[in-house]
């Protein structure tokens, strides 16, 4: 599904990822963690094709296509979705609206007609029952006013509209109390199949109670320090970071 | 005719050394360029006027060469010299429609571009279309319905002609001959436009729709609307602008009147898109336009504007609250993009009692463009509980553009209520990126976040106009991102 190669990125002279190779499966799932400034968010804004990001040296690889130059909507429209830490606010743009958009310019760019609003409709129904959504947060505009819980839940949301080959979730527990979380994870968890797969970062391992992840990676440095199946996240717990930082 | 002067037998004189001098000239369809007494003549002689509209007229002109151009406003450019304009173009009468497929290609392109056809328009929404081309009225639809109702809707020089009892009237009733320098060029020489009559009580069953284009290159511009709604009538008129490219400016001077009796209400839409000059500012139309209504008791007017086109644009939409419990309203977008300046707003008169104005303006600037919101909001001393509530929004997009607010707030009553607030914001990478990561494209995501900016006022447009008015804001904005 992903599979990345030696990746440098920088921001504003400053390298972040100083090469970090990672492969990921189709019906896997995968943690990411580390500690702050480790390059966490940085790997998720590159994978998505953030552009204040320069890529130095490296390749991003999905399902077998370089996507290293390619657009950020170009890449969205061949299925990376990102769960936004700090999604933005579009105020007078609805839910609804804007996934309507967002669904559209993705058929349009596979060389789809657009979705007739009836299954749009349908559509929606079936995903806010899914994910326990109050049908009118939907016709709210995008991320204004909403809860930390709701914007997080909104994410989700999007996501499982969008249906993703591969998402990754940036820090999506940040701000949540733990019945949110709950919610969220139970949302991530009906929308996992074979055919998909799942980049989760967090700071924390309370999350992967919920999402269990197949593999967890330790990112320090810029760098994939260490790798594991998902006792490497309890084993971090008890351990704390400075495990990771003595051993580097 | 008892007395006889010199200056009748002068005036006398002029008009028939008119008649044999310029006879040739004004059978031609295009005047020479110029403005002068004779041209103003002429002008009203060609259109088979009568001798009031004439006498009309000529006050007008008179009082404009007394005047000079304003300059308070904020925007420069060239002034345009009157002296090299012709103030009468008339299409070749062929250009008249019989059916749509007589209309200009280029002008159904436009439509086209916009997502709609005129065909389309009536068919679907019942549109009464009325379009002035080229200053002459070249087509009138639905005019057997209306006419049922009692509702007069044609062109201003068919109105002079049928109904001068209503023109003479109202026509200059509220925007007066000499009430600016513009509004006197206008009253001088206004080649056509539309008048329209509700009577007494008549819901009017449609939506009123003029469309203009400015078509021959050189030709000025002077549009003259009046919109007369009786005693508890009701009527929504939508006027909309499209322009083809143009080299050199264009200058469009237009007045509307709009008087809205007892009980009355005036919905007035605009969507004006004319040709805002290239990317380097060349070229592009000057829109000085003079827009005013009148409320009297427990009358409503709304001003409902889109406006993307035009190099420069200075207009400001305004009520008369005369009339106690009258309620005034001031809806617009503009949008200014390139080198195009706007310096637009409103201004809200409460003489009445009770007297309710609400301002909404949303100014979006990109480019290198200075989009000016300039409002007043003024209280007479007479008007008890008068309350006004103003917003202001500027929405910029990159560092190279200007977005200014010009509120003045004058109130001689103590017991009125004003409220003004105002916004500025950016158009963020990140808001764009999280689009981009959606799907959506730059130029779609910008799309999206300007009319998601622009919904409140979006919305106070009838359905058909809201969707055009929508592709318009994105043509406008079109590669304003980099």
């Amino acid at each position: 599904m992903l599979s990345i190669k030696n990746l440098h990125a920088r921001v504003e002279d400053k390298d972040i990822l100083r090469g970090i190779n990672l492969e990921v499966k189709a019906g896997e799932v995968h943690a990411i963690m580390g500690p702050n400034g480790s390059g966490k968010s940085t790997l998720s804004s590159v994978i998505a094709g953030n552009e204040n990001y320069e890529v130095t040296d490296g390749n991003i690889y999905l399902e077998g296509e370089d996507i290293s130059e390619f657009a950020p909507e170009e890449r969205a429209h061949k299925g990376v979705f990102l769960s936004f830490q700090y999604p933005v606010e579009i105020p007078g743009v609805s839910v609804t609206n804007f996934m309507r958009t967002a669904i559209n310019e993705s058929r349009k760019a596979n060389g789809l007609e657009e979705m007739p609003a009836n299954e749009m409709l349908k559509l929606i129904r079936e995903k806010s029952e899914l994910l326990e959504i109050d049908r009118k947060f939907l016709s709210r505009s995008l991320n204004e006013g909403f809860s930390g819980g709701e914007k997080k839940r909104n994410e989700i949301f999007q996501m499982a509209m969008l249906e993703p080959k591969l998402a990754i979730l940036d820090e999506t527990d940040s701000g949540l109390d733990i019945d949110a979380l709950r919610i969220v994870a139970n949302g991530v968890n009906k929308l996992r199949s074979e055919n998909n797969a799942v980049i989760v970062i967090t700071h924390y391992q309370r999350l992967l109670d919920y999402i269990v992840p197949d593999f967890v990676h330790v990112l320090y440095n810029g760098k994939i320090v260490k790798s594991g199946g998902k006792e490497l996240a309890y084993e971090l717990e008890e351990k704390g970071y400075d495990w990771i930082r003595s051993e580097n | 005719m008892s007395k006889y002067t010199e200056d009748d037998l002068k005036i006398e004189l002029e008009t028939k050394e008119y008649e044999y001098g310029f006879y040739t000239d004004i059978e031609s369809d295009t005047f020479p360029n110029g403005l002068s007494e004779d041209i103003v003549r002429a002008l009203s002689l060609k259109k088979e006027e009568p001798q009031w509209m004439t006498d009309w007229r000529l006050e007008a002109y008179r009082a404009w060469v007394q005047m000079t151009e304003p300059e308070w406003a904020n925007v420069h450019y060239v002034k345009p010299d009157f002296q090299a304009i012709s103030y009468y173009s008339a299409p070749l009468k062929k250009a008249k429609y019989e059916s749509l497929d007589e209309v200009d290609p280029e002008l159904l392109e436009t439509f086209k571009k916009l997502g709609i056809s005129i065909d389309e328009q009536k068919m679907l929404s019942g549109v009464a279309v009325d379009i002035v081309m080229d200053s002459v009225s070249v087509a009138t639809t639905f005019k057997k319905t209306l006419a049922e109702k009692g509702i007069i809707f044609c062109s201003i020089s068919e109105a002079i002609k049928e109904h001068p009892e209503l023109v003479q009237k109202y026509l200059g009733s509220v925007v007066p001959q000499r009430d600016n320098f513009y509004a006197a060029l206008n009253a001088a020489v206004f080649s056509d436009g539309s008048f329209c009559y509700i009577p007494k009580g008549v819901r009017c069953p449609m939506e009123l729709s003029t469309y203009f284009r400015i078509n021959q290159a050189g030709t000025g511009q002077f549009e003259r609307t009046l919109v007369v709604a009786d005693e508890g009538s009701y009527v929504s008129y939508l006027e909309g602008c499209t322009a083809p490219s143009r080299d050199e400016n264009q200058l469009h001077a237009a007045v509307v009147e709009l008087i809205a009796l007892d009980d009355a209400e005036i919905k007035y839409s605009t969507v004006q898109n004319w040709f805002p000059g290239n990317k380097e500012g060349k070229g592009g139309v000057y829109n000085f336009v003079t827009k005013r209504g009148i409320c009297e008791k427990n009358a409503k007017i709304s001003w409902t504007q889109v406006e993307t086109g035009s190099a420069v644009t200075w207009k400001y939409p305004s009520c008369i609250l005369k009339g106690d419990n009258s309620v005034g309203e001031f809806y617009s977008i503009a949008v200014t993009n390139n080198f195009q300046q706007a310096d637009t707003g409103t201004k809200m008169i409460h003489l009445g009692k009770n007297t309710r104005s609400t301002i909404i303006s949303k100014g979006i600037s990109a480019g290198k463009s200075q989009n000016s919101y300039r409002g007043l909001v003024q209280i007479g001393s007479r008007a008890d509980n008068a309350r006004n509530f103003s917003q202001c929004d500027s929405l910029l997009m990159g560092n190279n553009c200007g977005a200014h607010t010009f509120p003045y707030i004058e109130s001689k009553n103590t017991s009125a209520k004003i409220e003004h607030e105002a916004t500025t914001s950016k158009i963020g990478e990140d808001q764009v990126f999280y689009c981009n990561q959606r799907g959506i494209p730059t130029e779609k995501a910008i799309a999206l976040i300007v009319n998601g900016f622009s919904k409140e006022v979006l919305n106070k447009l009838p359905m058909e106009f809201a969707v055009e008015a929508q592709k318009l804001l994105e043509i406008s904005l079109e590669g304003s991102v980099g």
